[in-house]
Order: C-alpha cells, then sequence, then structure tokens
C-alpha cells in the first residue's frame, strides 16, 4: 500500500497520537493522581464527571424553552434569572450565570462570544466548531446580518438584531419565537422542534 | 452595590493595558447605555494570574451598531450588548 496516509475511500487516516506529551498534559497527568493519592477523589468520580459534562446537549436547552413556550410564568421568571428557572428544571449552571434573550416579531437575538468560546454548556453542551473559529467570532459583531443569511435566515430590515457579545461571567441562550402552527403540541413534542442552533440565535425552531 | 443605573450612558476607557482583559478592543472608547447591572463579581484581570481580585460591578451596556462601526454599520440601528466592569466606564 503506497505510504501517503489516504485509506482505500480517498479519505486521510487519522494519524496515531505517537507524539510525546504535551507540557500541560504531563501537568493535568500529575495533578489528577495528586489529588487522587490525596484522597480528594477517586478515578472513577474523574470519570463519572467527564461522562455527565459529555451527556449535556441540546436537548436540555431544548427542553427549557419547550416550557417556557407553554408555562408563561415559567418564561417569566426565564427571563428574569434564568440560571434560578433552568435550576427548576434540574439543569445546575454552576456558578456561571445565564441569561435568556428573548425573539419576538420585533427583535432578533444572537449569541457570541469574540474573545474565547463562551458557551452555555450546561443547556446546550459542547459549542459547535464553527462557534469558535475567527470568522463567527469577528462576522457576528461586524455583519451580523451577512452571518444570518449565510445560516438560512433573511431578516426584514423592520426586525432588530441584538448581538450579545459574552465578553465575561454572563452565558446567554435565545428564546426563540414559538413558530406558528404548534398551537395542539405537547412540551415534550414541542421540545423537539428546538434547535441548537436556535439557542444561539444563528437558526430558527422547526416548522411542525 | 451597583452604582451606574440602567439607562445611563457611559464612555468604555480607551486603554490599552496588557493582560487578561475582557474588555473587548473593538469597543473601547465607544458610548452606550447600561442595560442592567449584573452585580459583583471578581476581578478576572487579577483572577486569571490566580492572584487576590477584589470584586468588580459587572455590567451588560447596549451600544448602537452606528456608535461601533460607524459609517461601516451594517445597519446602524441594530445592537450590540456586552459585558464590561465597572472600572473600564467612564461617565458620559
Amino acid at each position: 500500500m503506497p505510504h501517503d496516509h489516504l485509506s482505500p475511500s480517498g479519505h486521510p487516516y487519522r494519524e496515531d497520537n505517537d507524539h510525546p506529551i504535551t507540557y500541560w498534559q504531563r501537568m493535568e497527568i500529575a495533578v489528577r493522581e495528586l489529588m487522587i493519592e490525596k484522597g480528594h477523589f477517586t478515578s472513577s468520580e474523574v470519570n463519572a464527571q467527564i461522562e455527565a459534562m459529555d451527556a449535556r446537549s441540546p436537548a436540555n436547552g431544548a427542553a427549557v424553552v419547550a416550557r417556557a413556550w407553554v408555562d408563561p410564568e415559567f418564561k417569566t421568571r426565564l427571563l428574569k434569572d434564568a440560571s434560578a428557572a433552568s435550576l427548576e428544571m434540574g439543569f445546575d449552571i454552576g456558578p456561571l450565570h445565564l441569561i435568556a434573550v428573548e425573539n419576538t416579531k420585533e427583535i432578533h437575538n444572537l449569541i457570541v462570544c469574540t474573545l474565547c468560546s463562551c458557551y452555555p454548556r450546561n443547556l446546550l453542551g459542547l459549542p459547535p466548531d464553527w462557534y469558535k473559529t475567527r470568522a463567527y467570532r469577528s462576522r457576528a459583531v461586524r455583519e451580523p446580518r451577512k452571518v444570518l443569511e449565510e445560516f438560512g435566515i433573511t431578516l426584514s430590515s423592520e426586525t432588530i438584531i441584538r448581538v450579545h457579545d459574552s465578553t465575561a461571567d454572563m452565558r446567554y441562550i435565545v428564546l426563540p419565537q414559538r413558530p406558528e402552527g404548534s398551537e395542539g403540541m405537547s412540551e415534550a413534542e414541542l421540545a423537539t422542534l428546538v434547535t441548537r442552533d436556535s439557542m444561539i440565535g444563528t437558526g430558527l425552531p422547526k416548522r411542525p | 452595590m451597583a452604582r451606574r443605573k440602567m439607562s445611563e450612558r457611559v464612555r468604555v476607557k480607551a486603554m490599552m493595558p496588557p493582560g487578561h482583559v475582557r474588555t473587548p478592543a473593538y469597543l473601547r472608547g465607544k458610548t452606550g447605555v447600561i442595560e442592567r447591572p449584573l452585580g459583583p463579581f471578581k476581578n478576572p484581570e487579577q483572577l486569571a494570574y490566580g492572584l487576590p481580585a477584589p470584586e468588580k460591578q459587572l455590567y451588560r451596556v447596549r451600544f448602537t451598531m452606528a456608535e461601533v462601526w460607524g459609517d461601516q454599520a451594517e445597519c446602524p440601528t441594530d445592537t450590540l450588548d456586552a459585558e464590561i466592569y465597572d472600572h473600564w466606564l467612564e461617565r458620559v
């Protein structure tokens, strides 16, 4: 087989991680092993935490949005203090503070973190790769309408776009508009309409 | 206690200190209004280095795109909100 790192399908193989570990990888292993040795936690607790972090997904945020669509009092609490409202549903935001911003007929909200990649992971899981790119981070504040068009959303000039740059201790989630035609749907059915991007502001909920 | 009130006009200081600063460069020198006070948070400019970090009041400040980008703004009345610490704000 030619040594060209391509699989028979033409795609490159993923390189094996045979290279020496980096300074920070060494540091992480050293600190973790010390903490385990000193009895602060066990390796199975570390693993359980990683599993819990990996299990977070946009389904958490979708459940919160669907609740806000069917329960006006919950929606009021969510817009007032999104961390506390999410906790009511069992989603612990941790030490960070969550702000929910509401899309209306007049206002469309878009979330970005220009400085790094701040993202409401507890509700949405890991951020998509594009969220962390320089292109999205710089363009979302500079030309949000063009960015939204590339995501398939064309807004009229009547609609005000509010871009939220997560520069410090807040995290943001967009409360999208409940789609037309969803009147008879249950909370659980509504949650299936709520996409990850609709909670970042780069998408709209699915139509029923 | 938050000492700035909602809707108060503020300018982001145009200074450029080195270090871990959470005030985006594109907003320095720009004028906006306080959207809401957020409460006290440890100053990341010390916190990031493991130094004793005094609490600073944090605010959400709302800017118009016209203010941020001038004639180049895509839509001048669209807005941009960012969290800015008190010591980065000055009264207009």
